[in-house]
C-alpha cells in the first residue's frame, strides 16, 4: 500500500525485473530461465502461442504463482514470497472477473474500501475512475446488466482506482468482437498515456501487440525469443519463430550453398541468393516480407538474380493494394503484397516471384518456428 | 398419513435428481438466478449467451404433463384436501379440532420443540455441508466423484436401517459411548434426547444441504477470488466478501429444504427420541392411528403446513436477493 499518494494524484509507474524466473509443474517446465526488464512507466506486451509461458509471467508479477527459481524485482524490491494482496498491482483478466453480486461502482470502489480510504475521497476516485473509461453513467447497473465491452472497462477501472504503480492485463480483449477491440485497444492506449502506469499484456495477437506496445518480448515454449520494438522484431527478427509470429511472412527452404559472403538455396531447382552468412552450424532459411516480394509474368524482365516459378492460388483486393498468395513449385506457399499500381494478378495465373538479394533475411531452421504456431 | 409437506419430496426420489447436472433445480436455488438473467440480458448487447433453446411444442403437447400431475392432484392433491375438510368436519362441522390443539399446552410444547429441532438440525446440516460442498468444487475428478458417493450411498440404504444404526451407535451401552467410557468421559446420554434426534436426522438430511450448495459453489468463478486478491483482500476478506456472498443462495436453498424436510420428519425421532423429544408427526400419528381421531390429526397437519408456508414467505426475500450471476461464464 506504499504507492497511493495522499492526493490521489497518479502514481508513477513502477520497473519490473524477472531474473532468471523458471516455473516448473511437475514435468512441464512453463517457465525456463526467462530473465525480462520492464521500465517504469513502459507498455510491454507478452506476445506468444497459447502454452508459451507469457501468462505464467504475468502470473508470477501478479503473485496468483510462485517462481520455482529465479528473482522477481518490482520498483527495486524483491518480490518473491509477496502474497497478491500486498503487491499492489492491479490486474485485469480476460474473462473481466467483476463481482456479479456488486454494482459497478461497488466493484470499482472495493479496492479503496479493502485500503480504508473514507467515503468522500472514495466517491470522488470512483468517479474518476468510471469517467476515465467513459462509464460514468453506469455507476448503479449490475455487471450482468452490461455487454462484454462495458465489463471490460469497468474491470479496468477498478484496476486503476487504486493508482496501482503497475497494470497487468491478461488478454483483456479476447473475448471481444473485432471492432470493440481495436477501439478498446485506443482507448487503454490513451488510458496509458494518461496514468504513466508500467502496462504489461499479454495476447497472442500479433496485431493488438503492435498496435499497442511500446516493446513486445515474444515468447515461445517457456522462453523469450525475442524482446523488441515491433518495428524490430518485424524488420529484424531474431528467430524464425518471431519472423513467422510477427507478421506475414514467406519462408525458402531447400539445399544450402554458402560461399564467401553469400549463401545459396536451392528451391525446387531454382537457387535464390542473399548476400548474407549464417554463423553457426544451423541450417539456414530465407524469410521474406510480402512487401518485399514482386510478382512479373514469366519471362518478363526483371532485375536481381532471384526468380522462383509459381502459380496464384489465391488474390485478395485490400483497397490500398492486392495480396497473393502464390505456391511455388516446391509445394510451399509464399504470400505477396503489391502496391496497387502493379500489375493485377488472377487465381491460376503463372508468375515469377522475384525479390532483391538484399532484402531476404537468413534465419536458422531450429525447429521452433513450426511446432506451436496457433 | 402422507400429508406432511415434508413428505411431498420423498427421499427415494434424489438419487434421480443427482443424475442430473442441476441438482440445484430440484431445490429452486434457480430462482434467484435464471428469472433474473432474462432480464439482464434484454438489457445489455453482444457477447452474452443465447437464450436457453426452447422446443418448439404444439398447443396440446400439454399431455405431457398428466402422469405427474395425476401422483399430484390424485395422490397428493386430494387426500391432502380430504384431510383439510376432515380437521373442520369431524366430529362436526367447526373448529374444535383447532380450538384443541392451540388449548392443549403439550401440543404448543411439541410444535415449539419441532421448530426448535428442525432449527438446530439445518444449522448443523449448513455447518457440515458447507465446507463439504466446497471441497467437492476443490478436488480433482476422481475424490470428487468418491465425495458425491459418500453424499448417495446413505440414500440407497432404507431409512429405518440407517436410523436402527444410529441406535446402535448413540444408546447408552453403544460405540460412542464405550468410546467415551474408555477416554474417561463417563456416559452422555444421546438416545432418546433431544440431542440424539438432531444427530440422526442431520445425518439424513445432510444431502439435501450438500447438493444444492455444491450446485451453486460449482457455478462460483475462482478467479473472482483471485480478482479480489489482485485488488488488496486477504484470503480471509476475499472469502468473506466475494465467495460467502455468492455462495448464499445454496445455503438458503438447502437450509429451506432442509428445514421443511426436518418439520414433517416421523422415523427417525419416533425411533431416537424419547418422550421429551417428541415431534409434531409422532403426535399426528398417536391421534390417527391409536385414538383413530382424523380430525384432530388433520387440524395438527393443516398447523403445521401453514407454519411452513409462513416460513417460506418469510424466506422469499432472502432468495429473491439482487445475487446476479449472469457475467459467469
Amino acid at each position: 500500500m506504499t504507492s497511493i499518494s495522499a492526493t490521489g494524484a497518479p502514481a508513477r509507474g513502477a520497473a519490473i525485473d524477472i531474473v532468471s524466473a523458471s516455473k516448473r509443474y511437475g514435468g512441464f517446465v512453463a517457465l525456463d530461465n526467462v530473465s525480462l526488464h520492464i521500465e517504469a512507466g513502459e507498455f510491454m506486451t507478452l506476445l506468444g502461442p497459447s502454452g508459451s509461458g507469457k501468462t505464467t509471467t504475468l502470473n508470477v508479477v501478479a503473485g496468483f504463482t510462485e517462481v520455482t527459481s529465479g528473482n522477481l524485482d518490482v520498483g527495486g524490491a524483491s518480490m518473491v514470497g509477496t502474497p497478491a494482496h500486498k503487491r499492489n498491482i492491479g490486474v485485469v483478466f480476460q474473462h473481466y472477473a467483476l463481482f456479479p453480486h456488486m454494482n459497478v461502482g461497488r466493484n470499482v470502489a472495493y479496492p479503496l474500501t479493502l485500503r480504508g480510504i473514507g467515503r468522500a475521497e472514495r466517491e470522488k476516485r470512483v468517479a474518476r475512475a468510471l469517467d476515465m473509461v467513459k462509464m460514468a453513467d453506469f455507476a448503479h447497473r449490475y455487471p450482468s446488466e452490461l455487454s462484454g465491452g462495458q465489463q471490460q472497462r469497468v474491470a479496468l477501472a477498478r484496476a486503476i482506482v487504486f493508482d496501482p504503480p503497475i497494470l497487468l492485463m491478461d488478454e483483456p480483449l479476447g473475448a471481444l468482437d473485432k471492432k470493440l477491440r481495436e477501439w478498446l485497444q485506443l482507448e487503454i492506449k490513451r488510458i496509458h498515456r494518461e496514468l504513466g502506469t508500467t502496462f504489461v499484456y499479454v495476447t497472442h495477437d500479433q496485431e493488438e501487440a503492435l498496435v499497442l506496445s511500446d516493446r513486445i518480448a515474444v515468447f515461445n515454449q517457456g522462453k523469450i525469443e525475442q524482446i523488441g520494438t515491433g518495428r524490430q522484431l518485424y524488420d529484424e527478427p531474431a528467430t524464425l519463430f518471431v519472423g513467422k509470429f510477427i507478421g506475414d511472412s514467406t519462408v525458402l527452404r531447400g539445399d544450402v550453398r554458402t560461399s564467401g559472403e553469400e549463401t545459396a538455396i536451392a528451391v525446387a531447382g531454382e537457387t535464390v541468393v542473399t548476400r548474407k552468412r549464417l554463423p553457426g552450424t544451423m541450417k539456414p532459411v530465407m524469410l521474406l516480407r510480402p512487401e518485399k516480394l514482386s510478382l512479373t509474368r514469366p519471362g518478363q524482365a526483371a532485375n536481381g538474380r532471384n526468380r522462383l516459378p509459381g502459380q496464384i492460388t489465391e488474390a485478395i483486393y485490400l483497397g490500398s493494394g492486392s495480396k497473393y498468395e502464390v505456391r511455388l513449385r516446391d509445394g510451399s506457399t509464399a504470400i505477396v503484397r503489391s502496391p496497387l499500381e502493379a500489375e493485377i494478378f488472377a487465381i491460376g495465373d503463372a508468375v515469377s516471384l522475384t525479390f532483391a538479394e538484399t532484402d531476404a533475411k537468413l534465419l536458422a531452421d531450429d525447429g521452433r518456428a513450426d511446432l506451436t504456431l496457433t | 398419513m402422507r400429508h406432511f409437506p415434508g413428505n411431498w419430496i420423498q427421499a427415494r426420489e434424489i438419487p434421480l435428481h443427482i443424475r442430473d447436472t442441476h441438482p440445484c433445480e430440484v431445490f429452486g436455488v434457480s430462482i434467484s438466478q435464471t428469472g433474473l438473467a432474462s432480464t439482464a440480458e434484454a438489457a445489455s448487447e453482444p457477447a452474452k449467451p443465447p437464450p436457453r433453446r426452447r422446443l418448439h411444442l404444439a398447443g396440446n403437447a400439454l399431455w405431457l404433463t398428466v402422469p405427474a400431475l395425476l401422483l399430484l392432484l390424485g395422490v397428493v392433491g386430494y387426500p391432502l384436501l380430504t384431510i383439510v375438510l376432515r380437521s373442520f368436519s369431524e366430529p362436526m362441522w367447526g373448529l374444535q379440532n383447532y380450538v384443541w390443539f392451540f388449548g392443549t399446552p403439550v401440543n404448543l410444547v411439541v410444535l415449539q420443540r419441532t421448530f426448535e429441532v428442525s432449527a438446530w438440525v439445518t444449522l448443523a446440516c449448513v455447518i457440515c455441508a458447507y465446507p463439504y460442498a466446497y471441497m467437492m468444487t476443490a478436488v480433482g475428478p476422481l475424490l470428487r466423484m468418491l465425495l458425491v458417493l459418500c453424499v448417495l450411498v446413505p440414500f440407497w440404504v432404507s431409512g429405518v436401517v440407517r436410523t436402527m444404526a444410529w441406535v446402535i451407535l448413540l444408546q447408552d451401552s453403544g460405540v460412542i459411548n464405550s468410546a467415551l467410557r474408555w477416554a474417561g468421559f463417563g456416559t452422555v446420554r444421546l438416545i432418546r434426547t433431544q440431542q440424539g434426534v438432531v444427530i440422526g436426522m442431520t445425518q439424513v438430511l445432510l444431502p439435501f444441504m450438500i447438493l444444492p450448495l455444491y450446485s451453486v459453489m460449482r457455478g462460483i468463478d475462482l478467479r473472482l477470488v483471485q480478482a479480489a486478491r489482485s485488488l488488496g483482500a486477504r484470503p480471509s476478506r476475499a472469502f468473506l466478501q466475494v465467495y460467502l456472498p455468492l455462495s448464499l443462495p445454496g445455503v438458503y436453498a438447502g437450509a429451506i429444504i432442509v428445514f421443511i424436510l426436518a418439520l414433517g420428519f416421523y422415523i427417525t425421532p419416533a425411533l431416537l427420541g424419547g418422550p421429551r423429544s417428541t415431534m409434531l408427526s409422532t403426535l399426528v400419528q398417536n391421534q390417527v392411528l391409536s385414538l383413530l381421531n382424523w380430525g384432530r390429526g388433520g387440524a395438527m397437519g393443516v398447523v403445521l403446513l401453514v407454519a411452513t408456508f409462513i416460513l417460506l414467505a418469510l424466506a422469499a426475500p432472502l432468495m429473491r436477493q439482487r445475487h446476479r450471476q449472469g457475467a459467469r461464464r
